[in-house]
This record gives C-alpha cells, sequence and structure tokens, in this order.
C-alpha cells in the first residue's frame, strides 16, 4: 500500500511536467492547428540556456527567468519565420517544417553544448518529506507546475490580452474585424508555448539529467496526456498530463516493468483515437464536405 | 511501362558498372542507396500517393531487419529466401498498422506513426524476445557469397541482388500507381469523400496501400540487414524513421524517380556533412527539409519533372499542352504528372476540385 501511494505521488510530479507541455502543445494546437513535433527540443534548448547562464555565475532564479524570457522571444521567432508562411500550406509540408525544426534544434543543442550527458541543479532541498512520500524536488517541482498553470489561466482568462488571443485562435477572420491583430496572437502563442515549455525542461532535467535528446520521451508522453484530455481542450490537456504521469509511473510499477514505458504511451495514443478521439474534455468536430 | 532495349540496356548497365568502378566502402555506400531507396518507395507509395502521412516508417525497416536475421541466425534459412517471408510479416503489421489508421488523418496519423517509432527500440530491447532478438547487443549475420562459382567478391554480389530485387520492386510500384488501384490511392489523397462517392471502397484501399507500403520499406530493412550483416535495437531509433522521411521530402513525396534522389540525398549527404561538424548532419537535414519545402514543394522528382515539361512543352511549343504545374498544392501532396496517360486520370480528380469543401 505505501508502495503504491509513493507511486501515485511521484506519478503526480512526473505527470505536471507532461501537463505543462501537453498544454504547450494545446496552445499551439488550437490557435494554427498543428502539431509541434519540436516542443520537446525547444524546451530543451531552454534547459541548456538555463544551465549556461548559471554557470555565468548567475544565481539560479535570475537565470530560470532569464532563460524564460529568452525562450519567448526564439518562440516568437520561430512562428513569425517558419511558421508563418506554412499557415496555407498543406498538412504533409507543415509536418516536414515541424520535423526539420525538430533536427535543427537537436543538433544546435549538440554542437553548442555538446553531448556528454550534465547534471542540472534543482533549486529545492533534497530531502525526504512528509514521512519519506515526495522528495523536496517533487515537491517544488510540483508547485512550480501548478503555478504555471494557475498563471496562464488567469491570464486567459482575465486580460484583455488573453482575451484577444483566445479570440485570434477560436474565430481569426471575426477577430481580425474588431481589431485583434492575429498574426501576432499566434506569434504571442508560440512564444508563450516555448516558455512553458523551458519551464518544464528546468524542473525536469534535475530528474532525469541533460541531454540533447532528454525530452523525447516526455513529449510522447506529452502528446499522449493533450490527446487524453482532448487535444483543443487546455484544462483537459492538463488533466490528461496528470492522468498519463500517474497511470505511467503505475503501469511501469506494476504491469509493463520499466522497459516498456515508451510503449504504454504508444498504447495509450491510439487506444485514445480510436475509441475517443476527441479526447475526455474536448469538443467533437464534424467537418462539413 | 514501355520497356525499349535501351531501357534493359540502362538498367543492365546500373547493375553492372558500380561493381567494376567502386569497392570496399564506396560499393557498400551505393548498395545501400538501392535499399533506402525501396524503403523511401514504400513510403512514397503511402504518404505521396495516398496521402497518409506516416513518420513511422523506420519501425517496419526494423521489422523487416529482424525477421531476416532472426530468420537467417535462428532457423538458418538462406537468406534469399527471408525476403518474401519479411515481405509477409511487414505486410501483415502494416495491415494491422492501417487499421487503427483508418479513423486518423492528417496529423493524427503522423503522431501515432511518431509513437510507433519512437517505443520500437525500447520493444526490441525487451528481455521478452531477447532470445531471438539478442537484446542490446542485437544479431550477427554471415555475409553470403556470391552463388553458382560467380567470380564476384560477396560485397558485389549483395550490390547485384539488391539491385535486382530493388528493380524488380521499382516495376511493381510503377504498375501499381498508374493502374487502377493507383488511381484509387490517388483519388484518396485529393479527396477522400468524392472518392468514396465514386465507388472506391476507401478502408480497403487504405489499409491494403498501407500493407504494401509496409511491405516495401521491410523489404528494404530485410536488404539492409543482409547488407549491413549486422542488426541492432539502436540503429533503427525514430532518427531512422526521421531520414526516411526527410528523403522522401527531397525527393518529392509523389514521385518514383524522386525516391532515388532522396536516397542518394540520406547516404551521401550526412557524411559530407559530417567533415564539418559531428553535429552538423541533423542540423543539414533539418536546414535542407525546410528549405526544399519551401522552395521546392514538390521535391527534386517534381522540380525535375517540371523542367522536363518545360524542355519538352518549349519544343512542341503547342499552349494546349498547358497544365497547372502543382496540382497537389491544394490537396495535401505534390502530384507528378507525366505523360498523357497521368492527364487522362487526373480528370475525374480535376473535377472534384469543385466541391472542395
Amino acid at each position: 500500500m505505501e508502495g503504491l501511494i509513493h507511486q501515485i505521488i511521484s506519478g503526480i510530479a512526473t505527470g505536471g511536467i507532461y501537463a505543462s507541455v501537453s498544454l504547450a502543445l494545446v496552445m499551439i494546437y488550437q490557435a494554427t492547428h498543428h502539431i509541434n513535433f519540436a516542443q520537446g527540443e525547444m524546451a530543451t534548448f531552454s534547459t541548456y540556456i538555463t544551465l549556461t547562464f548559471i554557470n555565468l555565475g548567475m544565481p539560479y532564479w535570475a537565470a530560470f527567468f532569464l532563460a524564460v524570457a529568452v525562450s519567448f522571444c526564439i518562440g516568437v521567432t520561430i512562428e513569425r519565420i517558419l511558421i508563418r508562411p506554412m499557415a496555407n500550406a498543406p498538412i504533409l509540408s507543415a509536418v516536414g517544417v515541424f520535423v526539420g525544426l525538430l533536427l535543427i534544434i537537436n543538433s544546435l543543442s549538440g554542437w553548442f553544448f555538446d553531448y556528454t550527458i550534465k547534471q542540472f541543479p534543482s533549486p529545492f532541498p533534497d530531502e525526504a518529506l512528509f514521512g519519506g512520500y515526495i522528495s523536496g524536488h517533487q515537491l517544488g517541482s510540483t508547485g512550480v507546475t501548478l503555478a504555471v498553470l494557475t498563471a496562464v489561466y488567469l491570464f486567459f482568462r482575465h486580460t484583455s490580452l488573453g482575451l484577444a488571443m483566445r479570440a485570434a485562435a477560436l474565430n481569426p477572420v471575426s477577430a481580425r474585424l474588431v481589431g485583434v491583430r492575429v498574426g501576432w496572437m499566434l506569434a504571442l502563442g508560440w512564444g508563450l508555448a516555448a516558455a512553458i515549455g523551458s519551464v518544464a525542461g528546468c524542473m525536469v532535467a534535475p530528474v532525469v539529467f541533460l541531454d540533447p535528446n532528454m525530452m523525447a520521451g516526455i513529449l510522447l508522453y506529452s502528446f499522449a496526456g493533450a490527446l487524453l484530455g482532448g487535444i483543443d481542450s487546455p484544462l483537459g490537456a492538463v488533466l490528461g498530463g496528470f492522468a498519463v504521469g500517474v497511470i505511467e509511473n503505475l503501469g511501469g510499477a506494476y504491469i509493463v516493468g520499466t522497459e516498456l514505458k515508451l510503449t504504454l504511451a504508444l498504447v495509450i495514443i491510439v487506444s485514445v483515437l480510436t475509441v475517443r478521439p476527441s479526447g475526455l474534455l474536448g469538443r467533437t468536430v464534424q467537418s462539413r464536405v | 511501362m514501355r520497356s525499349s532495349w535501351a531501357t534493359w540496356i540502362f538498367v543492365l548497365l546500373l547493375a553492372i558498372v558500380p561493381t567494376a568502378m567502386f569497392s570496399g566502402y564506396h560499393l557498400f555506400q551505393v548498395t545501400m542507396v538501392v535499399v533506402y531507396a525501396v524503403a523511401i518507395l514504400g513510403m512514397a507509395i503511402l504518404v505521396g500517393f495516398n496521402g497518409q502521412i506516416s513518420l513511422g516508417h523506420g519501425a517496419f525497416y526494423a521489422i523487416g531487419a529482424y525477421a531476416t536475421a532472426i530468420l537467417m541466425t535462428a532457423w538458418n534459412v538462406p537468406y534469399w529466401l527471408t525476403l518474401p517471408i519479411s515481405a509477409a510479416v511487414c505486410a501483415g503489421f502494416g495491415f494491422l498498422i492501417g487499421l487503427p489508421a483508418l479513423r486518423l488523418a492528417g496529423h493524427y496519423l503522423a503522431l501515432t506513426t511518431f509513437a510507433l517509432a519512437v517505443a520500437v527500440p525500447q520493444v526490441l530491447k525487451h528481455k521478452l524476445f531477447e532470445d531471438w532478438t539478442g537484446g542490446v547487443q542485437g544479431l550477427v549475420i554471415d555475409k553470403p557469397d556470391a552463388p553458382f562459382g560467380l567470380p564476384l567478391s560477396s560485397d558485389q554480389w549483395l550490390y547485384m541482388f539488391s539491385f535486382g530485387v530493388a528493380a524488380a520492386m521499382y516495376v511493381l510500384a510503377w504498375n501499381l500507381v498508374r493502374g487502377r488501384i493507383g488511381r484509387a490511392m490517388k483519388a484518396i489523397r485529393d479527396h477522400a469523400t468524392a472518392a468514396e462517392a465514386m465507388g472506391i471502397n476507401l478502408a480497403m484501399v487504405k489499409t491494403r496501400t498501407f500493407a504494401v507500403s509496409a511491405m516495401y520499406t521491410g523489404v528494404a530493412g530485410s536488404l539492409g540487414a543482409i547488407v549491413v550483416a549486422f542488426v541492432a535495437p539502436d540503429s533503427f531509433s525514430v532518427f531512422l524513421s526521421i531520414t526516411l522521411f526527410v528523403g522522401l521530402c527531397a525527393g518529392g513525396a509523389a514521385s518514383i524517380p524522386g525516391t532515388i534522389v532522396g536516397a542518394i540525398f540520406i547516404e551521401f549527404v550526412p557524411n559530407l556533412a559530417e567533415k564539418v561538424s559531428k553535429a552538423a548532419p541533423g542540423a543539414v537535414y533539418g536546414v535542407i527539409l525546410i528549405a526544399m519545402l519551401f522552395l521546392m514543394p514538390m521535391g527534386a522528382g517534381g522540380f525535375l519533372a517540371g523542367l522536363w515539361r518545360k524542355l519538352v512543352g518549349s519544343r512542341g511549343g503547342s499552349g494546349g499542352e498547358k497544365r497547372p504545374a502543382a496540382v497537389g498544392h491544394d490537396s495535401g501532396v505534390g502530384v507528378e504528372l507525366t505523360g498523357s496517360l497521368a492527364r487522362a486520370e487526373r480528370m475525374p480528380v480535376g473535377r472534384g476540385e469543385s466541391v472542395k469543401p
């Protein structure tokens, strides 16, 4: 029983990471109806930026926030240069651009910061809390994740910029007619997604260690989380991310063993898409012919 | 396919000349070009001609390679006999994966196949199959010698063998794509609803296309395993799938000659780029992939076909030959149009464009 509780709690802790990346994926999907295959590599690159700032002698939190800001700018730039021209392109070209982006960012990470596996510091104390059920880092990273998710929620719900961004994603034509600069809203969405990804990268790096392919598996779980919750529902994606974290941990501990964890993600993806393609909280989309 | 003496002689020369010209590592590279060409051809049938995007064909390549390796090491099956078996196995797997793919379109299919590609190495390493797959260490295969006492080294024979298999598969693919089934495949790609209204069985054509495509890539995997004489889980990571995808886009998704260009690209560009930096191949792939999609959306194959049309058109000088250069732009993928046959078969689809959503 104690083992079960332990597994569930650490599942929630990793689930928080998946939830953040899922949220980033959903934001980009809502705005542009593209699935960002490069999200994981972008987050890894941001984590390297944080590490560089820390190695330059900055305090952790200063480096962290500076890297988040830099990631935001990178996200906006990528949207402006690469994604914008692909707005009306066929799906194959769009997927191709994302795959190209994945390759470029992945090898840039290796090129700039080299391929050795690096340790990444955690800002939280490294001790077990609450009778050994949760480590300081797990608690801290879950807290940071929840803070980010709340901030994003408040931003979209209670600011006029958030409202404009939602309008641009929901109905670009009408939004433009009432004076929303739709193009910039999409770019801002990309920037926010990159920033959220960078937070997730910094939170997961102390656990899995930092190397250029760090996020490959995490991206897969986040896809699974986003699909489970519904790819067009931010709340669903967050819940789906947490759920996948718990499922992954329990499945890894009791059913399939750690070697087949990625296959578990594949199984979740395939079963969600075949049984309930809209996800738990998503809308069913009917397309007119 | 029209076949004249010139074509046959050209093909025969292609089979013989490299064995005389190259040796050692260079011959190995040329053989790998042939192998990759078949793999990319498999992808082109699915992605280019049927419009189902797959980022996970490395998985089928891996299944084909392992089928051959296991047959050769565990049951001592002769190498040439493993090809039909591995083709059947891969077609079966492709059919099974094609079933959920029926309900998935566009991005979702890309995502699912991507997940498949990421998951495959883990499955191959798993303890349950370790007795067969050799686990992390993989399997070592013996290189076959030339049969009938032919005066060829085993590398030379392997090139000729792969070339023969590839040539046969190209002819089959060429006929498939230009026949009735091929027209059905293309109609589904261009407008699924219209295709269904014309009486095409969507489910049947799509799943079988998936099976055929998986079979092609699987046979390429088998050939690759024989040529490399070694299989290990980590050679079939997600980057193999991405590499094949890059080759497909470089050559042009819906172009059969383009697949050869794509194969040459993925075999030689990394080697050239690696001289600059260890990280460069990925970056070069990515940059070229994006540049191709922006500047040459139909790939090298489409570009060459367009050039050919321009040359032929200017020589003929008739305005009647004028056709839209990029029909596929609004319908998902590039379409290459060559010859009058292509024009005739485009007719129903061309009409269909007026019933766009």
